[in-house]
């Protein structure tokens, strides 16, 4: 395969060196903005989650002015506070063999090559220093009796290089970033636009240069002007319906940034989680995820006999099936996420699910409570066991929780370089809403990382250089640029509300989702993908004829909010089935039905698709294209995973 | 379990907007299963009044899970309804009976402006931790995170405070109407680690100060603020306070 991409502006600066010295030697030589200037340039961050909080928080320190915005009532409240294991870090306080190398590998391996070498091995190298930084904040990770700090083995890591605070690591890292910018808050150096959300992307002269925003409280469209847009909107995962998310988790803003131009990477890489409570009704309006941490000391297990649906204390042991403990001997229970939710998916095809459902497996606590007693897994595990009896009714000390995979993650996210900006100059992308560093499949632990990775000691250095490399004609709010994407944006509340039809947007969100999971969700196929493509034209096409929202523009409504947040997903959802039906592999959590190995594992194929796919919008009707940035492993040999 | 659906008669708090006097309204709920959550059975409400062309009722919510803090209903009087320990996000039907009548309003509190139905502005919380509730590192090249060992203890005893979602029950729940559970959880997280030390006392006046100022009322130790709470954070946080503004004013 051609080692160049496709298109010029795929260059992912990768700067030269020795892959241990790249970053080093891209700080080094990049361009500083003069202290006295920075105060200068207006900074805009869409999103006050891990990676949105810790940006504005950093560089309103460094003296940019920063406006932030989110969609909740308050900073505090982005999705990243349901984070729930840990975080990774390469410190090896525990002395068992990690390195920032091994991390490095691990996430390579783990992502089933399809990332990036140069930005991994970074965001292992910064591992370190977040964990100092965030102990300095104040955040309150689990301790030993010697008052160093405790380490655990997560979701598939041969090392214990997992930082943790209980089961609400994700919460308290977030406060920390959280706090930190409202010290700037109140310093004056950032401006906080709560309940605000953003609408589209304003480009002048082929730069980011500004934002339209919808004020939730009051319907005004508000616009924005900055020298520089950092998009930190998080993941995807709603377009399944049905995820882990939260409610207003979505893909709109980014979306907006597709059809201005940022190109989409790999919109079909999502991560399945294994350890979700399962479905119980169509009412249900989210999935709980339970951190995949329990899979430490829980054993994952079915009956052995079909159709057997005698209570789990009544299957006695010679007719269970600790089927991961005898598939994959070395890694047991811990097996990366996409092969612990591919065998759930087939115990539950084979009719072993357990439940009313059938669409479950066991995850059993009672041999590590007989090996630790109650007490050590209520200190490991006391707010998940809560949390899982609140919703179930069950207790998962007696009987054996049941859980079922669930969407969760997406790896895929808008194109990024090595300095985080997408095919836009000006425009940025941090965290879950870009694609760069998981590949094709996240291990579990790393998603804190990168997000804080990303906002404290990334954008700080790349924004930087892009401030200092460029000049910013003052670009006024009133200007004709403002005006036109502000009549766009409107234009497109007027539609959805003149409608008028009779189906709900939830109502329709639902069907997108069932499409999204069936065809588009653990095992895809090429038939079914173009089934789901056909499907969603057509919903696509009844829904600007036939949708209701109720309400005005000018009040919060949130019927008004999703309606244009499920339109978006609808044509996201197409652009996944597409970019699922191109890669013709199975890789991570891509599996490809038509592509197993003989034991039914998933079946690479680096001949042809060692590449990021970056699709590019082409107008309104028409399909966007794809283009590739072609990956090479200079370090990591790209080998078979294999976990057995 | 039984899933045999269930009716249920809410009366919900509308209000248009803050200049307009709201009203209790009643709705009958038909088709309320045992195992949905109490916001699921409020998008089966809202479901079912667009299906009517009336105007869905407005609510915060957002993680679903008990995390994020948006979920703000008093429940038949208490905030975040009858269960200890839970979120309305977290609260299932089944701990309701067929045929019941379910009162549902916002929080209540001076320094929660009113902006629609069952949804207020909370935003005077973000400004208390604004004031002073962090620890003013920078991000830079702080020492390695075990230079400074934290007794265990102390460690997980500035986690249960830090375990606060910032939803605002305490006030809700509160007869003053008073923040202090909140205020305290923050200063009692940051006063117990060694890395909060250097800016303790300016951290406890500053943050005492704008809670005064956003017009939450003192603490009377009435204890509904523990009960309600969903993390259930001890009401210790508050004597703890006290101290911290008591050593941090006359010195010592």
């Amino acid at each position: 395969m051609s080692q160049t991409p496709t298109h010029p502006k795929l260059d992912a600066k990768i700067p030269s060196g020795h892959i241990s010295e790249k970053w080093t030697n891209f700080k080094s030589t990049a361009k500083l903005v003069n202290p006295n200037n920075k105060r200068k340039h207006t900074i805009i961050v869409v999103g006050t989650g891990l990676a949105g909080g810790s940006a504005a928080a950093s560089l309103a320190e460094l003296g940019y002015n920063v406006k932030a915005f989110c969609v909740q009532d308050s900073g505090r409240r982005a999705h990243s506070i349901a984070a729930q294991g840990g975080i990774n870090a390469a410190k090896n306080y525990p002395n068992d063999g990690d390195s920032i190398w091994r991390l490095f590998y691990d996430t390579v391996k783990g992502g089933d090559y399809r990332a990036r070498e140069g930005n991994v091995y970074r965001l292992a190298q910064i591992s370190n220093n977040i964990i100092d930084q965030c102990v300095a904040q104040g955040v309150p990770f689990a301790r030993e009796y010697s008052g160093l700090l405790a380490n655990r083995s997560f979701g598939g890591a041969q090392v214990s290089r997992t930082f943790y605070a209980r089961g609400q690591t994700g919460q308290q890292l977030l406060l920390g970033a959280y706090q930190a910018m409202e010290k700037m808050v109140g310093a004056g150096k950032i401006q906080m636009y709560a309940r605000h959300e953003m609408l589209d992307l304003v480009v002048v002269d082929g730069k980011a240069r500004g934002i339209i925003v919808r004020d939730l409280v009051t319907g005004e469209i508000e616009r924005h002007a900055a020298d520089a847009v950092l998009l930190c909107t998080g993941g995807y995962g709603n377009v399944y319906y049905l995820s882990t998310n939260a409610k207003n988790s979505n893909v709109t803003a980014a979306w907006r940034c597709f059809k201005r131009g940022a190109f989409f990477a790999n919109p079909c890489f999502t991560q399945i989680h294994p350890t979700c409570i399962p479905v119980s009704g169509d009412y249900q309006s989210k999935l709980t995820l339970m951190s995949e941490s329990l899979r430490n000391d829980g054993r994952v297990w079915v009956p052995k006999n079909i159709g057997d649906k005698r209570s789990p204390e009544q299957i006695p042991e010679a007719e269970r099936d600790y089927y991961l403990e005898r598939k994959y001997p070395s890694f047991g229970n811990l097996v990366p996420r996409d092969v612990a939710s591919r065998n759930a998916k087939e115990q539950a095809d084979g009719g072993k699910g357990v439940g009313e459902t059938g669409m479950a497996v066991y995850l059993d606590f009672a041999d590590s409570i007989r090996r630790l007693g109650d007490s050590t897994i209520s200190e490991r595990y006391g707010n998940l066991f809560q949390m899982y009896e609140k919703i179930t009714g069950d207790d998962p000390y007696k009987v054996p929780m049941r859980i079922y995979p669930a969407v969760h993650y997406t790896m895929g996210g808008l194109w990024v370089d090595y300095h985080l900006m997408s095919t836009i100059p000006g425009l940025f992308v941090l965290g879950e809403a870009n694609f760069s560093d998981h590949g094709a499949n996240r291990l579990g632990a790393s998603a804190l990382m990168q997000g804080l990775a990303d906002g404290y000691f990334v954008i700080p250095y790349t924004l930087g250089n892009y401030i200092a490399n460029n000049t910013f004609p003052k670009v006024d709010e009133s200007s004709d640029a403002f005006a036109a994407t502000e009549a766009e944006a409107r234009g497109r509340i007027g539609q959805l509300l003149n409608v008028n039809g009779s189906r709900t947007v939830q109502d329709y969100h639902r069907s997108l989702g069932k499409v999204m999971w069936d065809y588009v969700g653990m095992g895809r196929t090429r038939e079914g993908l173009q089934h789901a493509i056909t499907e969603i034209g057509k919903m696509r096409e009844e829904y600007w004829q036939n949708v209701k929202i109720p309400g005005s523009p000018d009040t919060m409504n949130k019927s008004l909010e999703f309606a244009g947040r499920v339109a978006d997903f609808m044509e996201l959802g197409e652009l996944m089935a597409r970019d699922a039906l191109q890669r013709e592999e199975s890789c991570g959590g891509h599996f490809r039905e038509e592509y197993q190995t003989e034991e039914g594992e998933a079946k690479r194929d680096d001949e042809n698709f060692s590449f990021a796919a970056a699709w590019e919008y082409q107008g309104e009707g028409a399909l966007p294209t794809m283009n590739k940035e072609p990956l090479t492993f200079e370090y990591v040999a790209p080998s078979q995973r294999s976990y057995k | 379990m039984s899933d045999t659906l269930m009716t249920i008669h809410l009366k919900v708090w509308r209000q248009d907007a803050p200049t307009q006097p709201g009203k209790f309204v009643q709705y009958t709920v038909p088709g309320v299963n045992p195992h949905m959550s109490f916001l699921e059975m409020f998008d089966l409400l809202n479901e079912q009044l667009s299906a009517k062309g009336e105007i869905p009722v407005e609510f915060d919510n957002d993680c679903r899970e008990g995390i994020c803090g948006s979920c703000s209903m008093v429940i038949n009087g208490m905030p975040h309804g009858p269960q200890r320990g839970t979120a309305a996000c977290q609260l299932h039907m089944r701990h309701f009976k067929d045929g019941d009548h379910v009162v549902v309003e916002p929080w209540r509190a001076a320094a929660f402006p009113m902006i629609r139905d069952l949804v207020v502005d909370r935003t005077s919380l973000d400004r208390i931790i604004a004031a002073g509730g962090y620890i003013s590192t920078n991000t830079g090249a702080p020492p390695d995170a075990n230079s400074l060992p934290v007794s265990k203890d102390d460690s997980d005893r500035a986690f249960d405070y830090a375990a606060c979602i910032g939803c605002g029950a305490c006030v809700a729940a509160c007869p003053n109407a008073s923040a202090s559970l909140f205020t305290a959880a923050k200063i009692g997280h940051l006063a117990l680690l060694p890395q909060g030390a250097p800016e303790r006392k300016r951290r406890v006046i500053n943050m005492v100060e704008q809670m005064e100022k956003e017009g939450f009322g003192d603490c009377s130790n009435h204890g509904e603020c523990e009960a309600a709470c969903p993390k259930e954070i001890s009401i210790s946080a508050i004597a703890m306070m006290r101290r911290e503004y008591v050593k941090a004013v006359v010195g010592g």
